[in-house]
């Protein structure tokens, strides 16, 4: 539980000695108890009194780091049930199963499928971050030669197996890629905590209900192992929605720190042989509190709308997100063709470019730097003005575009006549106030 | 030690709308939890799908061709709809009025309407063409040819509330369906003239906006997320309307539901990227607080169905 300012003065050593940069003592508690100091910058804090606080003060879910190298990604850290409230800062993760049930064949199909997600969407890398490999308890050497087939795949593996043996054998053959082992449960934790620790990698922690759960965390916390995920997945899709849902509640809004860890939700049972579900449910679980969602299968027909919604739902409130400046060519444009200008506003950027695409009619869209804001903002900022556009379209679009026409947002129809005298030699077209009016308006301009 | 479950209670709960006359009605809202948070408290209403058919015709994807393919009427599609596993009701998409697309008359349009209205008794919602000043002239009528049915009217904007609100809400007693865009503040402010103009605030059903999943999809959760948070634990009387969000009219538009196999032969499917989206934008929306959704493919119906009935 959290400490107040008065309960943490009591355990400093009361010099005022300022050496913390706080004039007093109390001050520099109460500055501890809002999280804006460390308890560590107070030199004369004895180590019982550190340890008692550092637990106290502590974030109340931790970060955990799974993979190596470029493969490397962070779960947890969160702060906030809602992103309104701050910010999220660990995006969910998926992963694709592959269980030792399959077939060669199968495997190699699978790999190759989830291989093929792989672009960029404004900045970002969209793939299958991990593959998540399921031992049945019979076909061990399957198991084991999976693992090998994947450990060089650059990606997470999580090894989802209960047998300690079988266990302690793919860990030794993918542990310098920093696994996820997902195997501890009431009835094995001791022994699959020692083979997680002493390769350095994530523990998983499963239950049969939410109080076996954390009673299995509470006692592999005790063997000082914290480097932990909790499966959440329960026996039904409204269990494993509860469990999700509960487990960070408890974490963030009770400070319950035994459920301070990031989730595996594994939908591959809840909704066995149901694509359509599963993708559901990655929606589902990628808005309410999965950190790492286990499905069949991920092709585009799945990514396209999940990593969208994944790159909407984790950006920072407080940043809005940009696409990079520059000249985008649609419906097969060419030199000659028409350009277009906006902000760099990923939001705008997405309802106009799609509105362009809608018209096929073939157009250049340019986009300057205009801060992220959108047309009447960054016009009133100063951002998107007759300076800035034509600036851009001098640099960096007459060297590469013949066409002389420029369409403007109808918002910032008063710029017209401040770039027609700063450009010379272009017509400029002032556009529609709104995106939805765009497909009229490129055919007329077109007819 | 066993864990401590703590329910989250709230004193406050979403009102109760019900769509539709007779024997076959909706109720939409009702509940006093956060969304689909069946374990806090028991739900009163569970979310519903309504599925959207246009006037235009249902020519969204291939598989939505084929399920309607054998209606050679709006009144037959609309039975078919109505007939949809999983379906609630029938939501009518008057995009044919749009004056900048077919720019259908208003008697044309209200023929449909009594189409549809004729063919089937289940809970219905009517759609605009979503042009501000052709909904005034339309939605007034579509109203008034609905008497007694008890319909709720998509979508009273600020800028014409007093005409569409006036005459679904207090001249024909149907339901009205407030539209703002993506901000609680912009919400509340229509909840709160369209009160003072006369009509019952236990008859208005807000729709907050809605995006496709990745097309500014971070608005729809934090403004459904604070109006939900508001209706609730502040029991904020002008936000606890219920919350219905058309999906399909902005998930078959994108790229990801409208670009051809062979155009993007990396992508796939069509029909699958159009339906992916659309379930995995409606779940978004439920997650995040909406106790409708409007969809059009038969399987994102099914499967959103399932999903709402197995989290109930």
């Amino acid at each position: 539980m959290a400490l107040n300012g008065i309960q943490i003065f009591k355990l400093t050593p009361k010099k005022n000695c300022k050496e913390c940069g706080c004039p007093t003592c109390m001050a520099f508690s109460m500055k501890v108890a809002q999280g804006a100091m460390k308890i560590e910058q107070c030199p004369h804090m004895s180590d019982e009194a550190i340890a008692s606080l550092s637990e106290a003060t502590a974030p109340p879910m931790k970060t955990i780091k799974a993979g190596a190298g470029a493969a490397e990604f962070t779960m947890g850290g969160e702060t906030v049930m809602y992103r309104h409230e701050k910010t999220y800062v660990s995006r969910t993760r998926y992963a694709v199963k592959l269980d030792c049930c399959m077939d060669e064949a199968a495997v190699d199909a699978k790999i190759a499928e989830l291989q093929k997600i792989d672009y960029e969407r404004i900045g970002e890398r969209m793939y299958v971050e991990a593959v998540y490999v399921t031992y049945c308890g019979a076909h061990k050497e399957n198991f084991l030669s999976i693992i090998n087939k994947v450990k060089g795949l650059n990606r997470v593996v999580v090894i989802n197996c209960k047998d300690v043996d079988a266990a302690a054998e793919a860990v030794a053959l993918c542990k310098d890629g920093k696994p996820i082992l997902n195997g501890a449960d009431a009835s094995n934790y001791e022994a699959m905590n020692k083979i997680a620790k002493d390769a350095g990698i994530v523990l998983g922690v499963s239950g049969k209900d939410l109080n076996e759960l954390y009673d299995t965390v509470a006692a592999i916390e005790k063997l000082g192992n914290k480097n932990l995920v909790v499966d959440v997945t329960g026996a039904s899709i409204k269990e494993t929605f509860k469990n999700a849902v509960l487990v960070r509640r408890a974490a963030l809004k009770d400070q319950n720190r035994t459920f301070g860890y990031p989730s595996i939700v594994d939908t591959t049972g809840i909704a066995a042989e149901d694509k359509y579900m599963q993708a559901a449910l990655l929606s589902l679980f990628t808005m309410r509190y999965g950190s790492i969602i286990v499905v069949d299968q991920m092709t585009y027909a799945e990514a396209l709308p999940l990593y969208g919604l994944r790159q909407n739902v984790f950006t920072d409130p407080q940043k809005p997100m940009k696409v990079n400046p520059g000249i985008y060519p649609l419906n097969g444009a060419d030199e000659n063709s028409v350009v277009l200008t906006t902000v760099d506003f990923a939001l705008t950027y997405f309802v106009v470019s799609g509105e362009l695409e809608r018209s096929g009619v073939p157009c250049n869209l340019t986009i300057s730097d205009a801060g992220g804001l959108s047309v009447l903002t960054s016009w009133a900022a100063g951002k998107f003005s007759g300076n800035t556009i034509s600036k851009f379209i001098q640099t960096e679009v007459e060297p590469k575009v013949k066409s002389r026409k420029l369409v403007i947002p109808g918002k910032v129809a008063v710029l017209k006549g401040d770039l027609e005298a700063k450009l010379p030699g272009w017509e400029i077209i002032v556009g529609p106030r709104e995106a939805v009016q765009l497909v009229k308006f490129m055919k007329d301009l077109q007819a | 030690m066993p864990f401590n479950q703590k329910p989250q209670k709230f004193n406050a709960k979403i009102n109760t709308v019900t769509i539709g006359s007779g024997e076959k009605t909706v109720a939409l809202g009702g509940n006093s939890t956060l969304p689909l948070y069946a374990f806090d408290a028991p739900t009163a209403n569970t979310a519903k799908i309504g599925v959207e058919i246009s006037d235009l015709g249902q020519t969204s994807s291939e598989g939505i061709k084929a399920y309607y393919a054998d209606c050679a009427t709006i009144g037959e599609a609309a039975k078919k709809a109505a007939a949809m596993e999983g379906a609630d009701f029938v939501a009518l998409f008057l995009e044919g009025g749009d004056p900048n697309g077919a720019n259908k008359s208003v008697e044309e349009l209200i023929a449909v309407v009594n189409e549809v209205a004729e063919a089937v008794d289940c809970p219905l919602v009517v759609e605009g063409c979503k042009n501000v000043e052709k909904d005034a002239e339309l939605l007034p009528k579509v109203a008034e040819a609905l008497q007694g049915r008890n319909v709720l009217i998509m979508s009273e904007k600020e800028e014409n509330y007093k005409t569409i609100g006036a005459a679904a809400g207090l001249a024909y007693n149907q339901i009205v369906g407030a539209e703002s865009s993506v901000d609680i503040n912009l919400a509340k402010q229509l909840n709160v003239i369209t009160t003072q103009l006369g009509v019952n605030a236990q008859k208005i059903v807000m729709n907050v906006g809605s995006a496709a999943a990745g097309y500014g999809y971070e608005y729809v959760v934090s403004t459904m997320d604070r109006i939900r948070g508001a209706a609730l634990s502040q029991n904020d009387n002008m936000l606890q309307m219920p919350i219905i969000t058309p999906v399909a009219s902005e998930t078959w538009g994108t790229k990801e539901a409208a670009a051809s196999e062979a155009d993007m032969p990396e992508w796939g499917s069509q029909e699958d990227r159009g339906i992916d989206m659309e379930i995995m934008t409606a779940a978004a929306d439920l997650a995040s607080g909406s106790d409708a959704v409007i969809l059009r493919h038969p399987q994102s119906v099914a499967t959103i169905s399932k999903m709402i009935k197995e989290l109930a």
